[in-house]
This record gives structure tokens, sequence and C-alpha cells, in this order.
């Protein structure tokens, strides 16, 4: 099916979110949209979809104007969409799922749920979705959750795909099922729009990339004709370095010390089995690892958000373990939490009163009881200067800002206090190449302060780019410390796999991308338990 | 392949926040369409409830000017005197804000049980708590009212504090809801007033029924003039700017404010929750407290078995204020304002004032369902927010 977007203009009072944006999907074809986050992707396919309608500008299908008035109109069109938050039941079973709001009915109007369920089976034969139709959706991995979700559009026959952001909550692995599905569909025909801001499977799964930029086209083209740096420079519209400058580590004393932590998951499992590490003060110790394997658990133990079994943390020679948040910040430790929304943020809070999360009671934010609105105005206003957060006034609310900025928020909270450790998990995820750049230039920074860092990243490029040391965990425990001049890509992703650094001897010439692939067996049993 | 930089001017391109434009409508536009609505309902359910007007829109066919023209007179005369019975005269105001008085204080031990995340039915509770403790106070110690009186406050607010904090502190140790837990202590405190009022201590002697001994005239608010409204109202009006200025501009309203919109966050950042949610349901409950008390020591003096009826009007009132204060403040007045002039709309119109009730709910459940009233008032709500920017700093 082919679609064609012409002139599409879409406003939101005082703010234009798409600019006279042409955009043509052929048939079969794979189409990259990509862009940074705000840059109006999803306002675009949300306009494609029927969720809004465009102020200006024409929707062409197979040649033919349509108006959709609502997501009905366009799936009637033959256009499905997986958003980036799948819209499942959770309890209810794949079937079931599928079938929900087209459900086939016997005599009387009964469920035919066999009659669905045997479409669905023929379904991912031929489309090669593996799913279980009878199993329960919460049960399910991400990445199966998401091929439901794409089961759920070819079963209201789909000729054309969007898939916003898929690839965000996948792990390698997933991501390269992925990959195989969308090449299976449009083999069979299937257009597919695919949204990213991830530079290295677009090249990988595109027939065509278009870049958007602050809402306006910058410019479409082919994996061939382009490369990974002319496509981040088209998205930020500026020359981007995608790998960071960094003098090599000069390690001064030890900062942090952790031996034999065990800590409990929230289901009571020992998801942290007697790991142990040093950190020293001007090195970047990055700890790597597919999400799930204990990493937030061991975080949470030595920050003192969670209640630790066995083991010592010991911050400067001084045994802190189990200690408050408080008395933790108080000894110069700052923290960037994985999750930014629910854990780094009041997102109802204005931008300045995020910036004082941690140090509202401390001069001169206040004094006595009362707090110094003057003080924490002019500190906020330096610190979103400083550190880059682009807002229209500290006033605003977390909320209305887009991922990078918030994150900004929260690394300038942390940073500007982190004057013996810092921790931070997942820094950069979900965020656009100039905030990427930014915080990784931070942290960098804040290394050759001399502050000790830890950083926890499930992206491979972020470990090998800014870890001084490298630590690699696996089921709990940490299963290979390599120093940056020996750290490869195959290395790491061996060690992701749960297999020891010796195997690689006999893959040394494994290519960075057949690397992913080997890790599949030990991988596609984390999978299922990385999503809380 | 073109690269050029676009102006800079425009920052960032995304659909505004979808919150910023209705917190503005809902601050004041909503709960004075709902006020309205309320009334037009409740004139409806006047008309229906009054025989003679129902009878008159029965022989509708043969007469329809009367059966129009009777209804109006039934309503107006009974708004003219509900709103007469409030305002018109300075009797009329002094009975409002007397009756606001507790609303105030009740409704404000709500509101910022709310702004720490926390849902507080227990004012009834509290209230009595804190009556116990000050009407102890009240009519067995012997001292000159500038420390009677004083003393007898705080013993109200402290009362209240420490049944209030009951719940918190079954929260922050086990997480048990405060929902359940503060019902339940209402009704523990009940009975302890009921138990209590029978015993020496209390029950005023010569009296089989349970009633307390009436507070020392020491400890009493005093009234202004012939008026029976008492200091009562500066009390409360002084509380309201005290827990504004708390809850916006001091570090403990602060941690309130952040455990209440996001508790993990606030963990994250260091501050204990757990001793957050006890020290906010301790001031939630000592205002209960001061609620009761300023009803005791201002009007009634004694006490006597059951429930008031503030504490759940007081869950109302935080709703309708949009848990602000301020906003508090003007809802207890409205409120205060309906059940001082309800009494004079039952002697000039006939009008029950279990209408005023209905009026009070409906206002309630118009608020409770911001989307009904924006559907009914669609045209009217959207133009109203260009203008109304000075509402802003209500909601937030």
């Amino acid at each position: 099916m082919k679609i064609e977007l012409k002139g599409i203009t879409k406003r939101f009072p005082g703010v234009i979110a798409n600019k006279d944006v042409n955009l043509t999907v052929n048939d079969g074809e794979v189409h990259a949209l990509l862009g940074e986050n705000g840059a109006g992707k999803s306002t675009l396919m949300n306009v494609l979809y029927g969720l809004y309608e465009p102020t200006e500008g024409e929707i062409l299908v197979d040649d033919k104007p349509v108006t959709f008035k609502s997501p009905g109109d366009a799936i009637a069109a033959a256009i499905g969409m997986v958003h980036q938050h799948f819209m499942l039941v959770p309890v209810f079973t794949v079937t079931e799922n599928v079938m929900l709001g087209v459900e086939p009915t016997q005599n009387l109007g009964l469920l035919d749920t066999s009659q669905a369920r045997a479409h669905l089976v023929e379904l991912s034969e031929k489309f090669g979705l593996n799913v279980n139709p009878d199993a329960t959706v919460e049960d399910l991995p991400v990445g199966v959750q998401q091929r439901v979700e794409i089961l759920k559009a070819l079963y209201r026959r789909a000729d054309c795909l969007i898939l916003d952001e898929p690839t965000a909550v996948l792990t390698p692995d997933e991501i390269d099922d992925l990959i195989e599905v969308v090449e299976t569909l449009k083999e069979s025909g299937v257009s597919i729009i695919f949204i990213s801001h991830k530079l290295k499977e677009v090249m990988t799964i595109a027939d065509r990339i278009t870049v958007l930029r602050r809402g306006e086209v910058v410019g479409s083209t082919t994996p061939e004709e382009t490369n990974e740096q002319q496509l981040a420079e088209m998205m930020v519209g500026r020359s981007v370095q995608l790998t960071v400058d960094k003098e090599p580590a000069t390690p001064g004393d030890t900062v942090l010390e952790v031996s034999g932590l065990e800590v409990l998951d929230d289901r009571m499992q020992r998801s942290v089995r007697g790991v142990g590490f040093e950190v020293r003060s001007g090195e970047i110790l990055a700890i790597a690892g597919v999400q799930g394997n204990g990493q937030t658990e061991l975080i949470e133990g030595i920050t003192g958000m969670r209640a630790v079994e066995a083991g010592t943390v010991r911050l400067n020679g001084k045994d802190v373990t189990g200690s408050s948040p408080k008395h933790l910040f108080g000894l110069g430790m700052a923290h960037v939490p994985e999750d930014r929304q629910e854990d780094g943020l009041v997102s109802s809070f204005p931008i300045k009163d995020n910036l004082i999360l941690n140090t509202y009671e401390n001069s001169p934010f206040s004094k006595g009881l009362v707090m110094n609105r003057e003080a924490i105005n002019s500190s906020a206003e330096k610190l979103v200067e400083e550190f880059d957060v682009r807002t229209p006034s500290i006033d605003v609310k977390a909320s209305a800002l887009s991922g990078g900025n918030q994150q900004k928020v929260i690394v300038a909270r942390e940073f500007s206090h982190a004057n013996k450790l810092l921790i931070a998990s997942q820094p950069t995820r979900g965020l656009d190449v100039g905030s990427i750049q930014y915080i990784h230039g931070q942290i960098v920074a804040k290394r050759n302060e001399g502050t000790a860092v830890v950083i926890v990243s499930s992206e491979l490029d972020e470990i090998l780019a800014l870890g001084d040391r490298i630590a690699v965990m696996y089921d709990g425990s940490i299963i290979g410390v390599l120093d940056r001049s020996e750290a490869t890509r195959e290395k790491c992703g061996l060690l992701m796999a749960g297999l020891s650094v010796d195997d690689s001897a006999t893959s040394d010439s494994a290519t960075a991308e057949s690397e992913t692939s080997e890790s599949q067996p030990a991988s596609s049993t984390d999978a299922g338990r990385r999503e809380r | 392949m073109k690269t050029d930089a676009p102006p800079e001017e425009q920052q960032r391109i995304e659909p505004p926040s979808r919150k910023s434009r209705p917190l503005l409508v809902d601050a004041l536009i909503i709960p004075l369409l709902a006020l309205f609505s309320a009334l037009v309902v409740g004139g409806l359910v006047m008309i229906f409830a009054d025989s003679e007007v129902a009878r008159a829109w029965a022989s509708f066919g043969r007469n329809p000017g009367n059966a129009i023209s009777m209804s109006w007179d039934l309503v107006s005369s009974a708004y003219g005197a509900l709103f007469d019975g409030a305002f018109g005269n300075p009797t009329a105001i002094s009975e409002t804000l007397l009756s606001s008085t507790p609303l105030i204080l009740a409704g404000l031990s709500v509101a910022l049980a709310f702004r720490a995340g926390l849902f507080n039915i227990g004012a009834e509770g509290q209230m009595i708590a804190g009556m116990l403790a000050a009407s102890w106070v009240g009519f067995t110690l012997d001292l000159p009212a500038v420390i009677h009186l004083p003393l007898t406050l705080l013993a109200g607010f402290a009362g209240g504090a420490f049944w209030g904090s009951i719940a918190g502190f079954l929260k922050a140790r086990t997480g048990a809801h405060e929902v359940i837990t503060t019902i339940m202590l209402n009704f523990i405190a009940l009975n302890f007033l009921t138990f209590f009022l029978k015993t020496p201590i209390y029950q005023r002697p010569g009296r089989s029924d349970p009633l307390s001994k009436e507070v020392a005239e020491t400890a009493r608010l005093p009234s202004f003039g012939d008026y029976r409204v008492n200091w009562g109202i500066v009390l409360a009006l002084v509380m309201a700017f005290v827990i504004w200025y708390l809850i916006f501009r001091t570090t403990i309203g602060f941690r309130f404010r952040a455990v209440g919109a996001n508790p993990k966050a606030a963990a994250y950042a260091g501050m204990g929750v757990a001793g957050t949610y006890i020290m906010a349901m301790a001031f939630a409950g000592g205002l209960s407290g001061l609620a009761g008390t300023a009803n005791l020591v201002g009007v009634v003096y004694s006490m006597s078995p059951g429930f008031l009826g503030y504490g759940f009007d007081a869950i109302a009132l935080a709703l309708l204020g949009r848990t602000h204060p301020l906003g508090v403040v003007l809802a207890a007045l409205l409120f205060g304002a309906l059940r001082a002039g309800a009494l004079q709309m039952q002697g000039v119109a006939g009008v029950g004032t279990d209408i005023i009730v209905v009026i009070q709910a409906l206002i309630i459940m118009f608020v409770a369902a911001p989307a009904l009233v924006r559907e009914i008032y669609r045209i009217r709500a959207r133009s109203a927010i260009e203008t109304d920017a000075i509402t802003k700093s209500w909601a937030s």
C-alpha cells in the first residue's frame, strides 16, 4: 500500500508541531522516520493514524485522498499502529487481546474464540511471529508483547504498519528478532513506517530514511547514500561526535568499595549475589549487562534505597552499608536514578523545585523552616543556563519538558553536588543524540574533577564510550571486569551473555553484528524477567 | 541532501502539556459553574417538591403561565431568602461567618493532608479527640483568660494531632491505608466520647444524660458585640494563612508537597517519607481538633454524643477549594452561607432546609465531574480561560 502525506502542518496553540511535511511510503517499503525527541515524529504519525486532524495538508492512500476522523477510520483504511506503550489487557490471553474489538461471534452472539485463535495462528505462521495464542499477556516478555501488538494490527488487515519507537523497550536480542519480523512483513508486501532516533538500527532496517527536525523534514535519503555521522548531523543540525573525547584516567584513592553485597529484589529473590568492586577517584566504572541482571538492585543497595542482605559498602573507607540516602548525599554521593519520571523528578513541580529536591533544607535555600525563594530562583536560573536545560522559564513544570531536558534537570541537580561519588543509572536512555552527547560530556567532566563515577547502562556504545573500566553483570554477579584498553564489543557481548572471556578466543573474528546473535541463548531467558 | 540549520527561535516542538489549560479552567470557573448548576437543579427540585406548584404543572395545558410564574415565584423567593439570610444584614453575616468557622478549619485539615498525598476521612474523629482534650482543660483548670483560652485551643490542637498521627503512624509503619484507618478511628473516637460523657470526669453533675460540663468563661472565644460570631473566625482565617505559608513557603510544606506528588522521587532525594506521613497527619489532625474546639469554646461550650458533621463537609470543601487554603476559605464561606441562609429560606419561602443539603451535594457532584460541567458550558468555559489568568496561582 502506498501512503502519501502532502504538506502536513499541525499546529497546537502556540506551537507548530509539524510544518509542511511531505512523506511518501511506497508499497512494501520500510520507511524510517528519524528525529530527536520532540522533533514531531509522533505527532506526524498520530495525524496519519487519525488521532489528530492536520491543520493543513492531505493524506493519500493509494493515490486517493482520505480524511481520518479517528483511529477507526485509519484502521478501516488498513493502517495499523504499534504504540510505544502497548495497548494490551495484561490479564487477557494473546487471542483475547488480538480479537478485542473485532470479536468473531457465533449464532446468538456468542464469542467464537476458536475462530479468532485459528486466524491468529495462521497469521503468526505466515509472518513468522511466534506467539503462544493461549498465553496470558502479562506473563510474556516485552518483545513478545510487541509481537502481539503487531499481530493485532495484522488481524485488522493492516497493509501499512506504524511502529512508534519499537526498539526503545527491547533488549538487543529482541531487537534482532524484530528486525527479522520487519523483513518478513516487508516481503509479504506490508509497508512499514519505523520511528526511531537510533541511527544504527535505522541504517540496518530502512529502505528509505526521512529525517525530521523541529517539525520539518530536513532530508530524505537511503542507507546506501548516507552514514550514521551524516544522519546524526541532520537530526541535530550540527556536527556531532558520537564518541566521547576523554583523556586517559588518572585514578586516585579508592572512593567506593563494595564487597560481598547481596540484595533481594521485589519478589524476595536474591538478585545481587556477592558483588564486589572498587571505584577510585577520577575514574569511571561502567557496569554493563542486559537489563534485569541485578544492576537495578545493586545500585539501590548501594544508594540506600533497598535493604542490603549481606556485604558491605564503604565510602571513603567509612562503612555506610544501609545508610539513608540523605546521609549518603551528605557524604558527597549523588545519584541519577534509572527511572527519571518515577524516581528522579516530581513531575508536577516546576523545574526550580525539582532542582532543590535534595538540598531544600540546606543554606542558602532555606533558613530554619523558611525557604528562600530568591536563592532558589537565582540558583535555578544559573543551573538551567549552565546545564543547557531548554525551557522558557524555571517555573515550567517538569512534566512539560522533553525527556532530554528532564534528564538535564536531574543531572544539574545531582552533578552540582557530586563531589565524591557519582552514580548514574541509564543516564541517557531514550534521549536524543544532542542530549546524550551533552550528558556524556558532563560525566567525563565530573571524572576529570576527581569524582569517582559509576555508570550503569544496557547500551554497549555508552559503556564503551564512557568506561575507564568495564564491569559486566550477569545473573546477579559481576562476571568480568575489563580495562577499557582490552574491552571490545565482542568481549563485552560474550560476558553479557554469561560466557567467559576465554570462550571468545573461538570467536575473535566475530563481527559486531554476529556477536549479538551469539548471546541469544542466555539473554532470551533474561528477557523474560527484564521488565518489572 | 541539505542539513542547513533552521532559525533558532523555536526551541522545542511538541504538543503543549495537556494539563496546563484545564488547570486554569478548573481553578475557579468549574466551581462557580458547579455552584450555578447546583442552584438550577436545586430550583427544579424545589418546584417538584412543592405540592401547589406541582399541581399547577399538572394543569399546565390549561394555564401554562400560571405554572411558570408560580415556579418562578417559589424559586426566586427561596433563593432570595437564602441570600438574605446569609448576607442580608449584619446578623445574617454574623451567622454565615459563625457557620464557616469550623468548616474552614476542618477543610484546611483535609486539604493539608491531600497535599501530602493523604486522604483524611478522619476529621470527625480528630475533632472529637481535640474537643475531649480542650473541654477538659476548659472546665477543669482555673486560669485567667489570657492563659486559659490559648491553652484550651492548644489542647484542642494537640488532641486532634494525637488522633491524626495514629493514622499517620500506622501508614508509615505498616502501610495501612489511611482511608480505612481514619474511618475506623472516627468510630473509636465517637465511642470514646460516648463513654467519657458518662464518666464523672466529663458528665455534668446532676445530669443523667451524656452531657459534658461547660467550659469556663475564661476558656471561651469572645463574641463581637451583640453578634454571635466570635474570634473563632479570626482564628480560622489566621490558620488559613499559616497553613498557606506552611505549605508554600517552608521546608516542611515543600516536603509535604514532594511526598504527596511523588513519594518515590522524594525518597530518592533523601526525604523521610514515613516521617512526613506522620507529621502531615498530625498537622491535619490538629487542625480538625481546632475546628471542633472552635465550635466548642465559641458556640456550644459543652459536648454531647454524636458526630458534628463538619468533618464530612470538610472533604467536600477541600475538593471544592482545590486543596488551596484560599480556595478552602472561599468554599467554607459558601457552605457557611448556605447553612446560615437555610433557616430564613424555610421561614420565608417554606422550602425545607433539606434542600440545602441537596444543593451542597449537587455542588460536590458537579465539582467532582468537571468533564460534565465543561460539556454543559463548553463555549463559556473556553472563552473564560483567556481572560482569567488571575486565578492561575490558585490551582497549583
